[in-house]
């Protein structure tokens, strides 16, 4: 039973393993700090998104509005610094509790008037989008001391590595997360809900408090997303972040989250979108690939993650006496 | 599908009883989608007197009207299809790759000199119905949610799509095909005749069969039509198949228009406009009805609304909030809890016939 659990896991840390591997001894070069510091600093931004996605995919439901929030933080950010001349820091301060509003109000759909998390978000990720690009069309340029001191901080690794701000915000969060998630009542009542959300409700978990704060912590994650966005590309961009929501699910799902909910850890998440990082970079570095099989390798990856849970979750279900439903 | 002839009299109570309770309730549903596709339309007539201006030019009607019916038919046809899928309780997320990889596939066969048309609009055509194949394989008989497993080929399909390309934009130079995207028939674009034909002959096959039923029995609920005798995963694999081909359909109307095939914005988030458009029409995504002339005015609507936004003289850009806010209301008001609020707030109005 246990080893069920972590199987996924452990076939996504082990591809991790192999692919890097091969890599390492394929290419000079492949295998070194540096390439592994690029791999969490280039993906800061989807792998702050992806732990919110878990949060929200393992209580059952969806958020594709993420990658349109990225975009709204982005371009509000942008617009806070540039055009009005706030401190980078005061403009955050009201990004991240206006994101939380944002999910709330998502979260206030789908739990009090019964509606589809996927449809809702949708809406959510049109309204973001549209308001971002209603804000500004082009892209606003940032130029801010404290950007330039952001850009700078952080400390070297040996072999060309450096860890920056952004990897250290999103350790930061990644251990709030995994906190949350898995050493508290919170974190409990989430997997209670993605496991059968009446049953949830009848043993008294708030469901409709825990549902609300789902959606807001994964919508504060991806503004918080789309601030670091800013730290990576020193701009503000309404269509920045598209498709990310995509990218941010397959991620969970190939770090062994299931999709119907109730099963599934936060470092799953951060081993998908490492070893989707690590196919990118296999294709960049062998150079006659083209960038397009990333997507269709991780269409693949997705497609086989997919069918080992219907395989895992089928034997659970015959090898779970009638009633226990003690897996979550 | 064998026994339909013994059961149809039973079919056809069955579709009394869902129907004819209170004919009002029937025609209500079309009241309100209907309504707003008048009332955007008036909107437009105070907006711009010229609005319903027609004129005759080279055999062919122009006009604002003409230019929403033809700019709206890829989503109309992705929107009969998805009308289908959603009727069985899917989605289908796919179309738009579905769209951008059947634009490939025909572009690239166009460039092979002397290929017959026929040949390369059934290839493309075949291409949309495996995709849909794959689809519903995956939901109904690996029984993955379908928003996953159309998740898959739209991660996946766009990949293809460019593969197929090798990363260009296919442009080609045939006058017959492109005809498909820019040609007219008696006065009418080719893509509205064209959506005209899917609409009517998908009419005449639901709803002339019981298949129609058996795709809204399945949505109710996939087992009891089971034990009914309907075999739930032929249908559900129509239904993916059914989209496959209508995204087919408009993947090559959309490459006939612009004469080439762009795998990466070909189609691009077209599937959310058409499940939009369904949504609109009133079905419920949980599955369980559908119906192909409210999809259809359903699309209308949304390119009416876009369409009201550029002659009002608003920016383009506001275009996706208000389409959001459009959504967000039309979604509200599907709600029961939303509706019973309102009539509480609403008392007389509730009373005035609302349904």
């Amino acid at each position: 039973m246990m080893s069920l659990r972590y199987l996924p896991l452990w076939i996504t840390a082990a591809l991790l393993c192999l692919l890097f591997g091969i890599g390492g001894w394929q290419f000079d070069g492949f295998a070194s700090l540096a390439v592994v510091s690029n791999l969490f600093s280039d993906n800061a931004f989807l792998l702050i998104v992806a732990l919110g996605m878990t949060l929200v995919i393992i209580s059952g439901g969806i958020d594709l509005s993420v990658g349109a929030v990225i975009a709204l933080s982005g371009v509000a950010t942008g617009l806070l610094i540039s055009q009005y001349q706030w401190h980078p820091l005061t403009a955050f301060a009201l990004i991240v509790p206006a994101a939380a509003l944002f999910g709330a109000l998502m979260g206030v759909l789908i739990h009090v008037y019964k509606l589809q998390p996927f449809i809702v978000t949708l809406a959510g990720m049109f309204l973001a989008r549209g308001l971002a690009t209603t804000l500004s069309e082009e892209s606003i340029a940032i130029d801010h001391s404290f950007y330039d001191a952001i850009a700078e901080f952080g400390f070297a690794l040996p072999g060309g590595g450096w860890v920056g701000a952004s990897t250290m915000i999103f350790m930061v969060l990644l251990v709030l997360v995994i906190m949350l998630m898995h050493y508290s009542r919170f974190g409990a009542c989430v997997y209670a809900i993605g496991g059968n959300s009446q049953s949830a409700q009848l043993m008294g978990v708030p469901v409709a408090s825990t549902t609300i704060a789902i959606y807001a912590l994964s919508s504060v994650l991806a503004a918080l997303a789309g601030i670091v966005f800013t730290f990576y590309t020193f701009s503000g961009y309404a269509l920045a972040g598209v498709g990310m929501e995509l990218d941010a699910i397959a991620a969970v799902v190939i770090g062994g989250t299931l999709l119907t909910g109730g099963s599934g850890f936060v470092i799953g998440t951060v081993l998908g979108v490492l070893l989707m990082g690590v196919i990118q970079t296999y294709i960049i570095f062998d150079g006659s690939l083209s960038s397009w099989w990333t997507k269709i390798v991780i269409g693949l990856l997705l497609f086989g993650f997919i069918v080992l849970q219907k395989v895992l979750s089928r034997r659970t279900a015959l090898t779970t006496v009638a009633g226990s439903t003690a897996h979550g | 599908m064998k026994q339909t002839q013994p059961c149809a009299d039973t079919l056809q109570q069955a579709r009394l009883a869902r129907y004819s309770p209170g004919s009002t309730k029937a025609s209500a549903r079309y009241l309100w989608p209907l309504a707003a596709l008048i009332l955007l339309l008036a909107v437009n007539l105070l907006l711009d007197a010229s609005f319903f201006q027609l004129s005759f030019q080279d055999g062919r009607l122009y006009g604002s009207l003409i230019d929403i019916l033809n700019r709206s038919a890829p989503v109309a046809l992705l929107a009969i299809g998805m009308s289908l899928v959603i009727a069985t309780g899917g989605i289908d997320l796919s179309v738009g790759a579905v769209m951008a990889i059947a634009g490939s596939i025909c572009a690239n066969l166009l460039l092979q000199a002397d290929l017959p048309l026929a040949l390369v609009i059934a290839a493309g055509l075949a291409t949309g119905i495996a995709a849909g194949l794959i689809n519903g394989t995956l939901v109904s008989y690996l029984k993955i949610q379908p928003i996953v497993a159309t998740l898959l080929l739209m991660v996946a399909g766009r990949g293809v799509a460019q593969l197929i390309n090798q990363g260009q934009i296919v442009t080609f130079l045939r006058p017959d095909f492109a005809w498909l995207g820019s040609g007219s028939w008696l006065g009418l674009p080719l893509p509205v005749w064209l959506v005209i034909a899917m609409f009517g002959l998908s009419q005449l096959l639901l709803r002339r069969t019981a298949l129609g039923l058996f795709i809204e029995a399945v949505g109710c609920n996939a087992t009891a039509s089971r034990y009914l005798g309907i075999n739930d995963k032929a249908i559900k694999l129509f239904v993916y198949a059914f989209a496959g081909f209508c995204a087919a359909l408009a993947g090559m109307i959309s490459a006939a228009d612009i004469q080439g095939s762009d795998a990466n914005n070909a189609g691009l988030w077209l599937e959310l406009d058409a499940i939009l458009a369904v949504v609109i029409g009133g079905a419920a995504l949980s599955g369980g009805r559908f119906s192909l002339l409210l999809s259809v005015i359903g699309v209308l609507i949304i390119q009416s609304l876009s369409t009201t936004i550029i002659v009002s003289g608003l920016p383009a850009k506001f275009n996706l909030l208000i389409k959001a806010l459009v959504v967000l209301l039309v979604l509200l008001l599907q709600s029961d809890k939303f509706r019973r609020q309102l009539s509480s707030v609403l008392p007389k109005w509730r009373k005035g016939g609302q349904a």
